[in-house]
């Protein structure tokens, strides 16, 4: 046991100011542990949200000494022994109590992305995929919806441009359904007008953030780039499409 | 239990709780692309000493037009269209770099990597990921004046006829007055082309174009197509495309580094030709 110094966020939407806590830091902890031991030792209205410590559920989000971070999968001995760590509640979303932010907008956004549309089904009733083409799509399942690229992203933190700008997550979302083998919906001029791909300025700090090490920007955002390029910049892939006509096969 | 009054966050340009040194990498790539825009700009402007029998500098290969009164310039017949016109502006110096260099350029420029490091190094938007990026009244990305970046698939396609000319280069570079033979020169210009290759044949709108675009690889008759294995090549080098994009960044400046110091007679360049 060693005693460390921590710097935690306290307060809600209306104000606040910062905390600083003395906890005695076990070996092998992660920083959601030390929240714990402050709730139980010394500050038991000190709200954090958590569920599974174990980096699956996506909800101990939070800002560790200024990264956007899961708070049980950031071990303590990734620190020096003498710094002090300080621990913020995510930025780009309302500060509801200490850590917790309220990430409601966000299932706003989701809720405006239209949903996964198969084709007819084949003579025999079983739709077939092979695993080379559902693999693109596969990678962006991988999302716990932790947030912390949503958090991450300048457009949506620094720009306030949520009116105009799903964020990466929504961004990959909406590849794991445009490039789906089944899917027969066409969102690419939404992703351009509605959803704000052009908001995008490719510095893939989403990406360096994700705790699935999900390739957020190459994978996601870019593809989707590329396909609102063919849609609307590129005269001869206009010309190609406006000949044979529909997106989907 | 002591407490202090502040701000949960700043919003101030540049803040951050960050402690470890973000800054570097912003600088460092910004003052590394300064350096080789530096660089180039000065090389291009000399309008000499570009070729050294039989090498050629990558910055002024193809050489559209020549001036053969130069000191170090390539043999007239090598020029596409003849000797430098007499009309050319005379605060221009007649440098075939001039020509040439908005095709690469204008490739480099466009690049999904090369926009992200100069978004952070340059426009600070943001200058390092959760540090607070450049305020600015209404944030427009790439819809308005950004457009342009659209065009970054024909720049590609511009890019590719390089890669075939500076082929074409490394080719000429195996042959002194009509004899077969290898000098540093020729190992240069070579390595100089695969770096490029490298680069190029691993751009986002090619991985896109060859078969990021299609929806299923497979669903025409259950076999994969020639775009899928494409796409797979192209994605192992666009894993290290920011990797091949420095290399073969500063391997072209130490290309035209070479040739003009063999030229102008400072570096002996080793070779089978021994002469």
């Amino acid at each position: 046991m060693a005693e460390r110094t921590f710097r935690v966020w306290r307060g809600d939407k209306t104000g606040g100011k910062f905390a600083e806590y003395k906890v005695d830091v076990g070996k092998g902890w992660v920083v959601l542990d030390v929240i714990h031991r402050i709730q139980a030792t010394q500050a038991s209205d000190l709200a954090c949200r958590w569920n599974c410590k174990a980096g699956k559920c996506g909800s101990c989000s939070m800002e560790i000494n200024g990264k956007p971070r899961l708070s049980c999968l950031t071990r303590m001995n990734s620190f020096k022994e003498d710094e002090v760590v300080t621990i913020q509640p995510l930025k780009t979303f309302p500060i509801m109590k200490d850590l917790v932010t309220d990430v409601s907008w966000n299932y706003t956004q989701n809720k405006r992305i239209a949903p996964f549309k198969p084709g007819p089904r084949p003579k025999d009733g079983q739709y077939r995929m092979y695993q080379r083409d559902v693999e693109r799509s596969q990678e962006f399942r991988k999302c716990i919806e932790c947030y912390l690229c949503q958090n991450v992203c300048h457009v949506l933190r620094d720009q306030d441009k949520k009116d105009k700008f799903v964020g990466p997550r929504f961004m990959i979302r909406l590849a794991s359904l445009e490039m789906h083998p089944l899917d027969t919906e066409d969102r690419i001029e939404k992703v351009m007008n509605e959803y704000g791909s052009g908001l995008c300025n490719i510095t893939k700090c989403c990406t360096d953030v994700c705790p699935e090490h999900i390739h957020i920007t190459d994978n996601a955002i870019i593809p989707l780039k590329e396909r609102v390029v063919d849609r609307f910049f590129d005269p001869i892939a206009i010309i190609l499409h406006k000949i044979f006509g529909k997106k989907k096969s | 239990m002591k407490e202090t009054q502040t701000q949960a966050h700043s919003t101030n340009f540049a803040s951050t709780n960050r402690t470890d040194l973000w800054w570097i990498e912003p600088m460092a790539t910004g003052f590394g692309f300064l350096c080789f825009v530096v660089y180039t700009t000065w090389a291009m402007f000399q309008a000499g000493y570009y070729y050294a029998a039989p090498y050629l500098s990558p910055l002024y290969s193809p050489t559209l037009m020549i001036d053969p009164t130069a000191a170090g310039s390539a043999p007239l017949g090598t020029a596409w269209f003849g000797a430098w016109p007499g009309w050319w502006p005379k605060f221009l110096p007649p440098s075939p770099a001039m020509l040439v260099l908005i095709g690469p350029l204008s490739f480099r420029l466009t690049c999904y990597y090369y926009r992200k490091f100069y978004y952070r190094s340059f426009f600070a938007t943001p200058p390092a990921c959760a540090v607070t990026a450049l305020p600015q009244k209404d944030y427009k990305g790439e819809t308005h004046l950004l457009l342009f970046q659209n065009i970054h698939r024909y720049c590609l396609y511009i890019a590719i006829v390089y890669i075939l000319i500076l082929t074409c280069d490394v080719f000429r570079a195996f042959f002194k007055d009509g004899q077969f033979g290898v000098g540093v020169g020729t190992v240069v210009l070579y390595i100089n082309v695969l770096l490029l290759s490298k680069y190029t044949f691993g751009c986002h709108a090619l991985r896109h174009l060859l078969g990021g675009r299609t929806d299923c690889f497979s669903c025409a008759n259950g076999k994969e197509h020639l775009g899928y294995s494409l796409w797979q090549k192209v994605t192992h080098l666009n894993e290290n495309h920011m990797f091949w994009a420095w290399v073969s960044m500063i391997w072209v400046g130490f290309t035209d580094l070479y040739v003009r110091m063999v030229s102008m007679g400072i570096w002996h360049d080793f070779n089978t030709w021994r002469h």
